[in-house]
């Protein structure tokens, strides 16, 4: 489902060139759970933004779903990207002035499903994560937990069939950081294809494929 | 994206930072509520002194002695002296036959008394024509009955503000009323026509014409007035004067005619001119208001920098994000536009009480316009703002914390 064929990505900081990503070639299949660990500055972050086509490779092709995407358009990035992938961030990103639910529907909105199967959507997606109670609070009425619950069920919402976490149990205690693993864990063996992007040893392990990374080049486990 | 979502995100953001929001309107009201006073004062101007001006009467054509023109020399050399404007020319132009109504003045200020009572007033002489081209009102009495022009009778029609003053709380009608040294019979008072471009008719003695020439002792009149019988035979009655008059005046036509519509034409265009200036200062005020916009829309792309980095990831455009923020720039000064109409019209009718005499009017036209000017002035200053926003970087605008 995801084929990174040689991909390089350079960037200019100040009169030197840092190769934040040397070669990579990569191979992902639907439904697989993979960690990506490596130390800080070793360019795992640059690899999930690419993945994720929020950046665009230096040189190499990136193919999603068989199709070349390093060629797209922004508008057309911004689809794909609607449709395809899940953010899951450490620091949560949940907009502060809107509630639970209006922030689990917006990618809907930026979709532009209309309001009716948005709204039955989201209250399914609520249950899920177990928030049914929360709707309508904001964001610093929730805990940390609850938070990453919300940002799980915003980027499950679309159904998309790759989720990327960017360590997402870094900004909680363990009890919670445990409950966000079980979930991410049980939309995985439904068939999401999930990578997370950890620090953490004990996470990365429990994942079935590990990529390290070290000075932008990829060593699998 | 759906339209109304848009908006429904749009309203959420402004909702979210009410001082900022607030800070808008207030530019956005300030500077249409000023561009609406200004336009309602120009274009209430306008109408007043067009509509004062077609009070005046009805295809109405104006004689006067004199030709403004430039001969190339002082008089006697080059230039000459005009010759006067005479009863006998008023007569001769009185037998054209496309003029209704014909009424040759003079002016003259002399003091009027009676009983003891005494004040300066400016005395008309006309004929009776007068009453027709200039549409006078008379309260009681009879106005200047018809006579031939060069007939002189002792009597005389007063305006209100005369009759109060000399005639406090007795009959009017009948009584001797002295001008100069002369006696008049006072036959009829003018009605409350008020200020009519310049002459206050409630101030004025009239008197026959011949009466006025002999009181005065100067045969020259200040003005001919002549109503014609529709619009096209003003014109071509304009043509016959000219002729008639050269003929008289040794082969000068050394009389200025004015029609009345050019009169209001020409008042028209130097107030609408006006009208338009002073829109234009007070626009200056809607440019700030747009600079303002500017920059507390960067001010708010800057705040919400991660925000917009994620609204990226979960699969916002460039375009979309340049939509947001349009729309709420737009929503804001669109708001500021319509409190501004609304302060406006408040404002006018505050005016309104205070000068009861004058209607302010502000157009169905200028309050479209200031609409439209908000909306165009928000999105040609929040277009710089919104592009910024949808330029960032999703990854650094996510990071940015």
């Amino acid at each position: 489902m995801i084929a990174l064929e040689n991909i390089n990505r350079c960037f200019e900081v100040g009169e030197q060139t840092v190769q934040a990503l040397n070669d990579i070639n990569l191979e992902i299949d639907a439904g697989e759970y993979i960690s990506v660990m490596g130390p800080s500055g070793s360019g795992k972050s640059t690899l999930l933004n690419i993945i994720s086509l929020m950046d665009q490779p230096t040189s190499g092709r990136y193919f999603l779903n068989g199709e070349d995407v390093t060629r797209l358009q922004d508008q057309q990035l911004a689809q794909v990207r609607n449709k395809n992938i899940g953010f899951i961030f450490q620091s949560f990103h949940l907009i502060p002035r809107m509630t639970a639910a209006e922030n689990i529907e917006l990618p809907m909105m930026l979709a532009g499903i209309p309001v009716k199967q948005r709204k039955s959507r989201v209250k399914q997606a609520l249950s899920q994560v177990g928030l049914s109670e929360r709707a309508k609070h904001l964001s610093n009425q929730l805990s940390g937990g609850q938070r990453q619950r919300v940002a799980i069920a915003r980027a499950t919402i679309m159904q998309p069939a790759i989720l990327l976490a960017d360590e997402p149990t870094g900004n909680l205690d363990s009890h919670s950081g445990r409950e966000i693993v079980q979930l991410l864990e049980q939309l995985q063996q439904q068939g999401v294809t999930l990578i997370i992007i950890t620090h953490d040893a004990d996470l990365g392990q429990r994942a079935q494929r590990q990529l390290h990374m070290a000075d932008g080049r990829l060593v699998e486990q | 994206m759906i339209v109304s979502d848009l908006f429904l995100l749009a309203l959420k953001t402004i909702f979210a930072q009410p001082f900022r929001a607030t800070l808008i309107i207030i530019a956005m009201t300030i500077g249409i509520s000023s561009v609406s006073i200004l336009t309602a004062l120009g274009e209430s101007a306008r109408s007043f002194v067009v509509g004062e001006f077609q009070a005046l009467g009805t295809n109405l054509l104006i004689m006067m002695p004199g030709r403004s023109e430039t001969v190339g020399g002082q008089p006697p050399v080059l230039g000459e002296t005009p010759r006067d404007l005479t009863l006998d020319d008023a007569k001769a132009i009185a037998q054209i036959p496309l003029l209704k109504a014909i009424a040759p003045i003079t002016i003259g200020s002399a003091p009027v008394s009676t009983a003891g009572l005494e004040r300066e007033a400016t005395i008309m002489g006309s004929s009776a024509a007068l009453r027709e081209v200039r549409h006078l009102d008379l309260a009681r009495g009879q106005f200047i009955p018809t006579m031939d022009f060069d007939k002189a009778a002792p009597v005389c029609v007063i305006g209100q503000t005369i009759k109060e003053e000399l005639f406090a709380n007795r009959q009017s009608l009948g009584e001797w009323l002295r001008i100069n040294d002369r006696r008049y019979r006072v036959i009829g008072v003018l009605g409350n026509t008020g200020q009519s471009v310049g002459v206050g008719f409630d101030e004025i003695v009239i008197i026959p014409i011949a009466s006025a020439q002999m009181l005065f002792n100067n045969y020259s009149l200040f003005r001919i007035l002549a109503e014609a019988k529709s619009q096209q035979a003003m014109y071509q009655a304009s043509e016959q004067i000219r002729k008639i008059i050269k003929l008289r005046h040794e082969g000068e036509d050394d009389i200025t005619i004015i029609t009345q519509d050019s009169v209001v034409q020409t008042f028209n265009d130097i107030l609408l001119s006006l009208t338009l200036a002073v829109t234009g200062i007070a626009g200056i005020s809607l440019v700030v208001a747009g600079v303002l916009i500017m920059n507390v829309m960067l001010v708010s792309v800057t705040q919400r920098t991660a925000e917009i980095g994620l609204l990226k990831a979960l699969g916002a455009g460039r375009r979309q994000i340049l939509a947001l923020f349009l729309t709420e720039a737009a929503m804001l000064s669109l708001t500021g536009a319509v409190l501004g109409i609304l302060t406006g019209q408040a404002a006018l009718h505050l005016l309104e009480l205070i000068y009861p005499d004058f209607t302010f009017i502000l157009p169905l036209w200028a309050q479209l316009a200031a609409l439209l000017i908000a909306v165009v002035t928000a999105l040609v200053f929040g277009v710089m703002p919104a592009y910024k926003a949808a330029a960032l970087d999703p990854i650094t605008a996510l990071n940015r914390h």
